[in-house]
């Protein structure tokens, strides 16, 4: 197998679709929890093809998205810092706080450095002795073993001008977060594949059985998306409420133990504000006490800036599925990727930008 | 726990248009280029010519001597690729072939081309003369000769390792206007072959992202395909080589010059399973990765048969196919009809997704 084109084989997938068509009697609302899956169902032109009283909305699972104003504004500060090179995921670049981004930092002189892999600022590090080396540390469980192992790594080498600026969040408690909303409307979710390879999906059980939900672990390809579709549209319509697996061919139940044990010997969890939701309790996680030198936040003091969200997007409102993207005034007019009045429209993960980019400003679906 | 978000904030700071410093998106190709050129460069010193939009420039056309029998077309084109080798070619290959290719694109045959070089305090002088010596066989293979030159240093640090600007003269010897603005509903769209070999083999050759690939650069001069389809053909009318920005960026900007919609089929654009794969790997769209050569080809119905066969028996062209439709403007510049029978639009590459690869 190539699995490159298996899982997009256009045959099966009207199998599936069809098996979806046959099944769903009433209107039914689905939210697939990340950012990559409303991506590929834009990129396919999923949507289009389900039946019409299926409908999916948008969940918040994109790192860039709800990484809070604050931690936007404290990396800029340490960005600007002489001495610092600040290393990034390309896309936080763009990313506005309170009074600027990044990327303005990087044109006024700031030394800031697009990397693919937290290693790679490992051994920016060891490069350059004399500089304090910071990398942004953002993302859900899926990133959190990468990011945190750069530290181990850093120890390892007795590095001491090294640090991470922790914006790490856990997809649970965001989930109660959307089911405890009084305005929610999610019936079923599709669990993110990547986040569920780390953690396995044990974690969801009781939440399945608390509010009476189907989670269906899914991948991203097509055939994955229909595929967790019809499951949870099978389980709905025969009214059960169960964890099911339709991403076994990357994730267990137990996930994967030695990640999940080396989160649980360096971080402990926190309280995390989410940009446009608010404060999720215990949402989070940060380095335990013990490697508070690595800890950019304590390394730096940028303990006391003070953010300024000006009101324009309902980017918080597309992120936890109460509203689409083309339902923002803003959306595609004065809100664009180049000119993105939120996060949403900035992530190649963001809801919004999705829409914009396979064409829904137009289409208007 | 506090179980429901507080919806305290559910607004997102004002954008930053960065109209203020250049930043790395702004020489994408893409959205950021075009405002930057619209904003900065046509208002100082736009005219008839240079607002045609075109890759080059159709010049003399009105000349009415008796030395004028043919149009002239002049362009120009800066590399700056890094690194300055890489599998499939290197910095002086890519300038003779870019501005080649750019002349070639209004049905041109490039004659002549000046080479200018910015070179880095420090550079390895055998390394220049692997590059000059790269540049000596691609502008034989295009037949064209370097007829005039310049050369700058500046210190440590101020380049990376070197630059080259080339500037070509082609005469046109075809009776109709090949241009970006000539599309017209009922075309058909060929691509001449794989779409993002260069971007890829590039950005593997960087070894920045951890992964190898066997990719090569698709760079090549075109001007032979482009004569071989003018011989076949009166009613080419548009081609244009996808480079910065990919085939989706090139057709928005062609849609937009002759107000039409273009609609492709997904599964007749041809991909390399590598490039594919080393796309969902690094999260991009082989539609908007760079190519350098490659051409896209907009015809009359009635001749793209005729012109795709003359295309698959250049060397250049041998896995040309026809890749979508023009039609009448309706939603959008650029659609998509994938397998699956859903439509998505391609919209013009908005920032900067990859370093810099031209």
């Amino acid at each position: 197998m190539k699995y490159l084109s298996e899982f997009r084989e256009a045959n099966l997938i009207r199998g599936v679709l069809e098996q979806i068509h046959q099944i769903s009697t009433q209107h039914w609302v689905i939210m697939e929890i990340c950012g990559g899956q409303t991506h590929s169902i834009m990129r396919y032109g999923l949507d289009q093809l389900l039946p019409q009283n299926i409908e999916l909305v948008h969940g918040p699972g994109c790192p860039v998205c709800v990484t809070s104003i604050e931690l936007i504004d404290k990396a800029i500060a340490i960005a600007a810092l002489p001495g610092v090179i600040f290393t990034s995921y390309g896309d936080m670049l763009r990313v506005p706080g309170s009074h600027n981004d990044l990327y303005s930092i990087r044109a006024n002189g700031g030394d800031i450095r697009v990397i693919y892999s937290p290693l790679d600022a490992v051994r920016i590090a060891r490069e350059n002795p004399d500089k304090q080396i910071v990398f942004f540390a953002i993302g859900f469980e899926t990133t959190v073993p990468a990011n945190i192992t750069s530290v181990l790594l850093a120890k390892s080498l007795g590095l001491s001008n090294y640090s991470i600026l922790v914006s790490q969040v856990r997809v649970p408690p965001a989930m109660h977060a959307i089911l405890n909303s009084p305005n929610n409307r999610v019936q079923g979710f599709l669990a993110a594949g990547h986040v569920c390879s780390v953690m396995g999906y044990w974690e969801y059980l009781p939440i399945a059985e608390k509010y009476h939900i189907p989670i269906v672990v899914t991948g991203f390809e097509p055939l994955d998306i229909l595929n967790g579709i019809r499951m949870v549209v099978e389980q709905l319509e025969n009214r059960t409420y169960k964890v099911e697996n339709a991403y076994s061919r990357l994730v267990t139940e137990q996930g994967n133990i030695a990640a999940q044990s080396t989160i649980e010997n360096m971080l402990e969890e926190c309280d995390r504000k989410w940009r446009g939701i608010g404060l999720i309790s215990l949402s989070g996680w940060r380095l335990k006490d013990e490697f508070a030198e690595f800890d950019a936040e304590r390394r730096f003091s940028v303990e006391s800036i003070t953010p300024e969200e000006s009101p324009v997007c309902i980017a918080g409102l597309i992120l936890q599925g109460i509203k689409k993207p083309h339902e923002c005034p803003a959306f595609a007019s004065m809100c664009t990727p180049e000119h993105p009045l939120g996060a949403t429209m900035v992530s190649s993960e963001g809801a919004c930008s999705a829409y914009y980019k396979y064409g829904r400003k137009a289409m208007a679906i | 726990m506090t179980n429901y978000p507080s919806m305290e904030s559910p607004n997102c700071p004002t954008p930053l248009p960065h109209s203020d410093r250049i930043v790395m998106g702004h020489g994408s190709g893409g959205l950021l280029t075009n405002r930057l050129v619209k904003q900065v460069f046509m208002p100082r010193i736009g005219n008839a010519i240079l607002d045609t939009g075109d890759d080059a420039a159709l010049i003399l056309d009105n000349l009415k001597n008796s030395y004028a029998v043919h149009k002239l077309v002049l362009s120009t084109d800066s590399h700056v690729v890094s690194p300055l080798i890489f599998p499939g070619g290197d910095i002086g290959r890519l300038s003779i072939c870019g501005t080649v290719n750019d002349v070639s694109m209004l049905g041109a045959a490039p004659l002549y081309l000046t080479a200018g070089f910015i070179l880095e305090e420090g550079l390895d002088v055998k390394l220049l003369e692997k590059i000059v010596d790269s540049m000596h066989i691609a502008a034989e293979e295009a037949g064209v000769s370097i007829v005039a030159g310049d050369t700058k240093v500046v210190q440590r640090g101020k380049a990376d390792g070197l630059y080259i600007t080339t500037t070509g003269l082609g005469v046109v010897n075809y009776p109709n206007n090949i241009s970006g603005a000539s599309a017209c509903p009922g075309d058909i769209v060929i691509v001449s072959g794989t779409l993002g070999d260069h971007g890829i083999a590039v950005l593997a050759a960087r070894g920045e992202l951890g992964f190898s690939a066997e990719v090569k650069s698709d760079i090549a001069p075109l001007n032979h395909l482009v004569q071989e389809m003018i011989a076949v053909s009166k009613h080419i009318h548009v081609l244009r080589d996808p480079t910065r920005g990919g085939l989706a960026t090139t057709l928005n900007e062609i849609a937009h010059q002759s107000r039409v919609s273009i609609i492709l089929d997904e599964k007749a654009i041809p991909i390399k399973p590598v490039v594919a794969g080393a796309c969902e790997m690094l999260g991009f769209d082989p539609l908007y990765i760079a190519n350098e050569g490659k051409l896209i080809a907009i015809v009359a119905k009635e001749d793209a048969t005729y012109i795709l066969k003359a295309m698959q028996k250049n060397p250049y062209g041998i896995d040309a196919a026809i890749i979508g439709e023009v039609h009448e403007y309706s939603s959008a510049e650029v659609l998509l009809k994938t397998e699956y029978g859903s439509t998505r639009i391609l919209n013009t590459l908005s920032g900067e997704i990859l370093p810099r690869i031209c």
